[in-house]
């Protein structure tokens, strides 16, 4: 737990003065055609506050990865602002780009971690580009390493690694620098129950120091589980904008008929106290 | 900066083959340039020096008395264009030179001096052989040639194929210039073809670096100290190769070929400077430059 409070407090000294707005994230009218002309996002409009752990469903091809990449800036939107903290994203040019970036973790499904470099050294870069002391880095990254379950494996290369191990690695890297926002795209689309379990308890810890926490994905068993918050992007629009919603508005007795005719096992009933006490048990044991 | 030598170390390590390849292209290019050069520059030497023999000679008449001889030297020195240098050869001096060449003929045959006195005139320039003649002896409407004074009988170049010469060795020193030019293109694709290709090997890591939030000159960096190691170790090995080349081969001939001692050649010390420097000034742009197609994430 100790571990945990100091991340809260390093991120807490990071964040904005109280006074500013509360939204972290806001979507006004977005929309983004891409150069193909394909639809990615249409008059998106939406606010997240700090602190706030929010999942993006919907199908694929319905513009989940459109939103994540106009956050990271690796697109700009056609149309409409996008504000971080309070900050007009297109306003940020050339080198502010990089330092914008350095404020966001991010987690994919690849992992995309430097493929020549140790586990440590991939969490380590993160702390490098910023321009930390060899000597803060040394005391952040076992650190970091130890809260993701990563102690052992410091000096293996990724490819040495499980994907859950990888993904963790990823986690590691994206948090290490306490970003107030950090942004996973399908941050368990390659891994199996159990292993995504572990990812998502690690995300929600994360939100739990204080980090604004957005993930997309098509994990329906997580969504429902955990009860967040629960934006719904269909072919581009935003179409359910739900908190402690659950990955669709179907009930739960369609969807395992959808599994059953598609010939995969019922999933087995969990007892669950009340949902989302799941993880909070996780974390106490 | 330690920081970007280690990155740079690091990746030669982790890329062996590209890298390897790298450099095997820079050391390549850099021996063909290292022999290239010193051909090239020796054969425009012999060129030129084959052009400068090209000389415009001024017989004057066997009667030519001492005051035309000197009106004659005077028109030269001051009144012609394109003269370069006059030397004067009198009738004894070339008797003399041409009795120790061909002493048969002229002990024996001869009795008296047949030689008239000479004007030996080199010409401003090499080129300009053709002009001082026409100026000297301009051609006449009927396709003769006059004189410009009555004392000079007859204005010939040394030798009548001067302006094959001229052609020929205009040829050659454009041919050269030519080869110079496509070797060092074919050696700069060369280049910035390995180092795209390792490149392209890294883009994703390119990626992943620039969504952590690295600026692009901090990506950057270590790949150009890459390029200036390879280059500089490519470099390096092709002057020990040409040095070895030079000291067995080349040297142990130099007494028997004039060509090898073209005077116009430059040092070698020289030569090799200037070829390490190239290679790792081409190297180090070359991977700063090809990484920009990358950075545009
Ligand atoms: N780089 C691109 N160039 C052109 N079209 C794209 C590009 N990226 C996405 N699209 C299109 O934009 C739409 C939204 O894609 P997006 O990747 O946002 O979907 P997604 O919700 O992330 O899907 P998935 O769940 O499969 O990851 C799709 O129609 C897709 O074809
Ligand atoms: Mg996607």
């Amino acid at each position: 737990m100790a571990i945990v409070e100091r991340h809260a407090r390093a991120r807490n000294r990071a964040a904005a003065p109280p006074d500013r707005a509360p939204s972290v994230v806001e979507f006004a009218g977005v929309s983004k055609t891409y150069e193909s002309g394909d639809r990615g996002l249409e008059l998106a409009t939406f606010t997240i506050d700090r602190g706030e752990f929010v999942f993006l469903v919907g199908q694929t091809g319905s513009g989940k990865s459109t939103i994540m990449r106009l956050l990271i800036k690796e697109h700009e939107p056609t149309s409409g602002t996008i504000s971080v903290a309070g900050k007009d994203l297109a306003k940020i040019e050339g080198k502010g780009v990089a330092h914008y970036r350095r404020n966001l973790g991010v987690v994919f499904q690849d992992f995309k971690l430097l493929p020549n470099r140790t586990v440590y050294d991939n969490v380590a870069y993160a702390l490098q580009v910023t321009g930390h002391k060899r000597k803060e880095i040394r005391a952040k990254v076992p650190d970091i390493l130890r809260l993701t379950g990563l102690s052992l494996k410091l000096h293996s290369y990724p490819d040495q690694l499980s994907g859950g191990e990888q993904q963790r690695v990823a986690v590691a890297r994206a948090f290490v620098n306490h970003p107030p926002l950090l942004l996973a795209d399908e941050p368990t689309g390659n891994l199996d129950p159990e292993t995504s379990i572990g990812i998502m308890q690690l995300l929600y810890r994360i939100n739990r120091t204080g980090t604004t926490v957005i993930v997309a994905t098509h994990d329906n068993a997580m969504v429902d589980r955990m009860r967040r918050r629960v934006i719904e992007v269909h072919q581009g629009r935003i179409v359910r904008d739900e908190h402690g919603g659950g990955y669709s508005t179907e009930d739960e007795n369609t969807s395992e008929f959808g599994l059953l005719m598609r010939g995969e096992p019922s999933p087995q009933p969990r007892r669950l106290s009340s949902p989302g006490d799941f993880f909070d048990d996780a974390f106490r044991g | 900066m330690a920081f970007f030598i280690k990155e740079a170390l690091r990746s030669v390590q982790r890329n062996s083959v590209p890298s390897f390849a790298a450099m095997a292209s820079i050391l390549v290019t850099v021996l063909v340039l290292g022999i290239f050069i010193p051909i090239t520059q020796a054969t425009t030497g012999a060129a030129n020096e084959v052009r400068d023999k090209v000389l415009v000679n001024v017989y004057l008449k066997t009667d030519a008395k001492n005051a035309d001889r000197d009106r004659v030297s005077a028109l030269l020195r001051r009144d012609t264009k394109y003269v370069g240098k006059v030397e004067f050869v009198s009738r004894q001096a070339a008797y003399r030179e041409q009795k120790k060449d061909y002493p048969e003929y002229y002990s024996e045959l001869l009795g008296s001096n047949p030689l008239p006195d000479t004007f030996r005139v080199t010409p401003d320039s090499p080129d300009n052989a053709l002009k001082l003649r026409d100026a000297l002896a301009p051609l006449t409407a009927s396709g003769q040639r006059a004189t410009v004074d009555p004392a000079i009988d007859t204005v010939k170049n040394r030798k009548d194929d001067t302006s094959n010469i001229l052609f020929i060795t205009r040829v050659v020193k454009y041919a050269m210039a030519l080869l110079a030019a496509l070797l060092v293109l074919a050696s700069v694709l060369l280049i910035s073809n390995t180092i795209r290709l390792s490149l392209f090997a890294r883009r994703r890591e390119v990626e992943v670096m620039k969504l952590v939030g690295a600026t692009d000159w901090f990506i950057r960096w270590p790949f150009v100290i890459e390029g200036v190691l390879l280059g500089a170790l490519g470099g390096v090995l092709a002057v020990l190769a040409l040095t070895v080349g030079k000291v067995a081969f080349v040297d142990p001939l130099v007494s028997d070929f004039a060509l090898l001692r073209a005077p116009e050649t430059m040092q070698f010390g020289v030569l090799a400077l200037l070829l390490l420097g190239a290679s790792v000034g081409v190297s180090a742009m070359g991977s700063g430059l090809s990484l920009r197609r990358f950075l545009k994430v």
